[in-house]
């Protein structure tokens, strides 16, 4: 080959790998674009407090809806915050024998696990013992969908205190487990926070788990036990339904499910950011 | 999603363990280990419940019509207990492969240009909406799909396709929008994210060295790419392909909302089909009787056993592509 043609084989490369970043973020400002613009007109003070109205009736909003993602989520943090957080404290602390390799590789292959496998699973867990779908049974999915991100990013965080700091506080004669509760964890915090805000938000924009655990309830909820509404499975019963008014409120609950998710996942970046400083 | 946090490097710490050392008698130090121990496992009791729960209702659909046949048998028709699972694994398949064809390019470029090619203050630019990317929740990913891609593939993509490659039975029939072609592009723009951030990741790992050899033997920068740095990197990129094929068989609600939820077998991509987690989505929470239930979660099962193994054979390869050259590069 010519080294002009060599030249050009660069030159088109490069172009199409350039043009590669253009066709990646075409379908992100096309959606972002879209759902505010679609949404915008559907939210008012209403639409985040009122309960959903039936179809051709103006008004209504998802004010339950959101009210039962924050719970179910709230239901998930309660189970699932120990559990992966304390795993990763193991991991980091004394995960370096086999048992910490196989726990480490475990919750790797869970971060890979389908959500609708997982909804599955409490449905067996949860549903079919209490005999009704419920806010617990969401909860219960979504926490065994934090666990394993949890426990790995824990896991980072600890292992980023500074040895010194642990040895200085064993060395004053503070016990291993006033150390690991004070110390290091007490370090970490901010970081941990961090991490649990993003799991959070993952969290918050899961359906599939929810479809047939929490199901879905047209009015306010605050039991545990009960079938309870979640903006993800509104905004999928909306979408799929062959009314243009729904259709609309969709788009408006897509629009607030996205700042929620997005500011839990900023507000974790903040939090992360300023614990730097 | 995969936030990079769950498959960064981690630091090898080859720190002394105090807690060994700690004395017998000590009471709470010793409840505070077996704590930490529990709550340790309490990932792995979290994996084997997922097991057993799936095995323990989707065996006697299993059993009932048998493994071979349940898989083989395309009629699912749970008012006759007829249970043939091939329409969604044929759906599930042939909208992931779609979905890789589709992402595999754009992923593996746009990781090379913003590695190799771009300015490094791009890089950290573009890692911000390529996050926003992997966060949107896929039910946004449906909505936009059922309103935005379904209409636009309809008219003009579709046509334009059976126009001029319709000698392909892969491009004939109405074009109706929903079906496999729709939800296979949804997926890629899901999985795209995951596949670009773990191969920029890898590509990082590929030692300078090598390029500047390439280059100072007078390779133009694509040759150094294609010569030096992705033999390098190829194990890792092919496990980064598998992480994001094993999103793009469990992708539920984004699937369902775009797949039209036909359970056929169909050539065309522009048929409507359906996939695994479409119909347990569609179907779980009002399953005519405990047989369909259980037929759908050893559906889950199956869509469980393959993600698994997928993961685990991805998470090897990426593992060893950090570890040194291309060794396991065929």
């Amino acid at each position: 080959m010519t080294l002009t043609a060599r030249r050009a084989a660069n030159g088109i490369m490069t172009g199409l790998c350039g043009l590669a970043l253009v066709v990646a973020l075409i379908p992100l400002v096309s959606l972002l674009w879209l759902v505010i613009s679609n949404g915008i007109h559907g939210l008012s003070l209403d639409f985040f407090t009122a309960l959903p109205a039936p179809v051709g009736e103006t008004g209504g909003g998802v004010g339950n809806a959101l009210a039962g993602t924050l719970y179910i989520v709230g239901v998930a943090c309660l189970i699932g915050v120990p559990i992966g957080v304390g795993a990763g404290v193991f991991l980091a602390e004394r995960g370096d024998g086999q048992l910490g390799d196989a726990i480490r590789f475990t919750a790797e292959v869970l971060s890979g696990v389908p959500s609708i496998v997982v909804g599955i699973v409490a449905y067996g867990m949860v549903v079919l013992p209490m005999r009704r779908f419920s806010a617990l049974a969401g909860g219960v999915a979504l926490a065994v969908l934090m666990v394993p991100t949890l426990a790995r990013s824990t896991e980072e965080l600890v292992r980023l205190v500074p040895q010194s700091l642990r040895e200085a506080s064993l060395a004053l004669g503070v016990p291993q487990w006033r150390t690991s509760l004070k110390v290091i964890l007490r370090t970490a915090l901010g970081g941990i926070m961090t991490a649990i805000l993003l799991a959070v938000a993952r969290a918050a924009g899961e359906t599939a788990p929810l479809l047939f655990t929490s199901l879905n309830n047209q009015y306010w909820n605050w039991r545990a036990d009960q079938p309870t509404a979640s903006l993800t499975v509104q905004i999928f019963n909306y979408a799929v339904s062959p009314y243009k008014d729904w259709h609309d409120k969709a788009w408006s609950a897509a629009l607030v499910l996205l700042l929620l998710v997005g500011a839990l996942s900023m507000a974790g970046r903040l939090l992360s950011r300023s614990r730097l400083r | 999603m995969l936030p990079a946090s769950e498959i960064a490097v981690r630091q090898p710490e080859p720190a002394p363990e105090p807690a060994a050392g700690s004395p017998p008698g000590n009471v709470p130090d010793r409840a505070w280990a077996v704590l930490l121990t529990v709550l340790g496992l309490g990932v792995v009791v979290t994996a084997a419940l997922i097991v057993a729960e799936l095995t323990r209702i989707g065996a006697p659909a299993l059993g009932h019509a048998g493994v071979k046949d349940f898989v083989t048998n395309t009629t699912w028709d749970p008012t006759r207990d007829l249970f043939g699972a091939a329409p969604y694994i044929y759906g599930t398949l042939v909208t992931s492969g779609v979905a890789l064809l589709v992402a595999l390019p754009i992923s593996v470029g746009l990781a090379l240009f913003l590695t190799e090619m771009a300015p490094p203050a791009l890089r950290s630019i573009v890692s911000f909406p390529i996050a926003l990317l992997a966060g949107i929740p896929s039910v946004v990913y449906g909505l936009w799909g059922l309103f935005v891609l379904v209409p636009i593939l309809r008219n003009p993509i579709e046509p334009f396709l059976s126009r001029t490659l319709g000698f392909l039975p892969l491009f004939q029939g109405a074009p109706i929008g929903l079906g496999y072609l729709a939800a296979g592009v949804i997926l890629a723009i899901m999985i795209l994210p995951t596949i670009t951030s773990i191969s920029i990741e890898v590509l990082q790992t590929v030692p300078g060295s090598l390029r500047e050899a390439a280059l100072a033997l007078g390779a133009t920068r694509w040759e150094a790419i294609r010569l030096a740095v992705v033999p390098y990197a190829r194990a890792g990129i092919v496990g980064a392909t598998m992480l994001g094929l094993g999103r793009a068989l469990g992708e539920t609600m984004a699937v369902t909302m775009v797949i039209g939820n036909s359970p056929t077998i169909r050539a065309s991509l522009f048929a409507p089909g359906y996939s695994l987690p479409a119909v347990i989505a569609n179907e779980f929470a009002e399953a005519a009787g405990d047989m369909h239930t259980s037929a759908l979660a050893a559906l889950g099962l199956i869509l469980f056993a393959v993600t698994v193994g997928l993961n685990i054979a991805a998470r090897i390869l990426v593992r060893m592509s950090r570890r040194g050259p291309a060794r396991v590069a065929a």
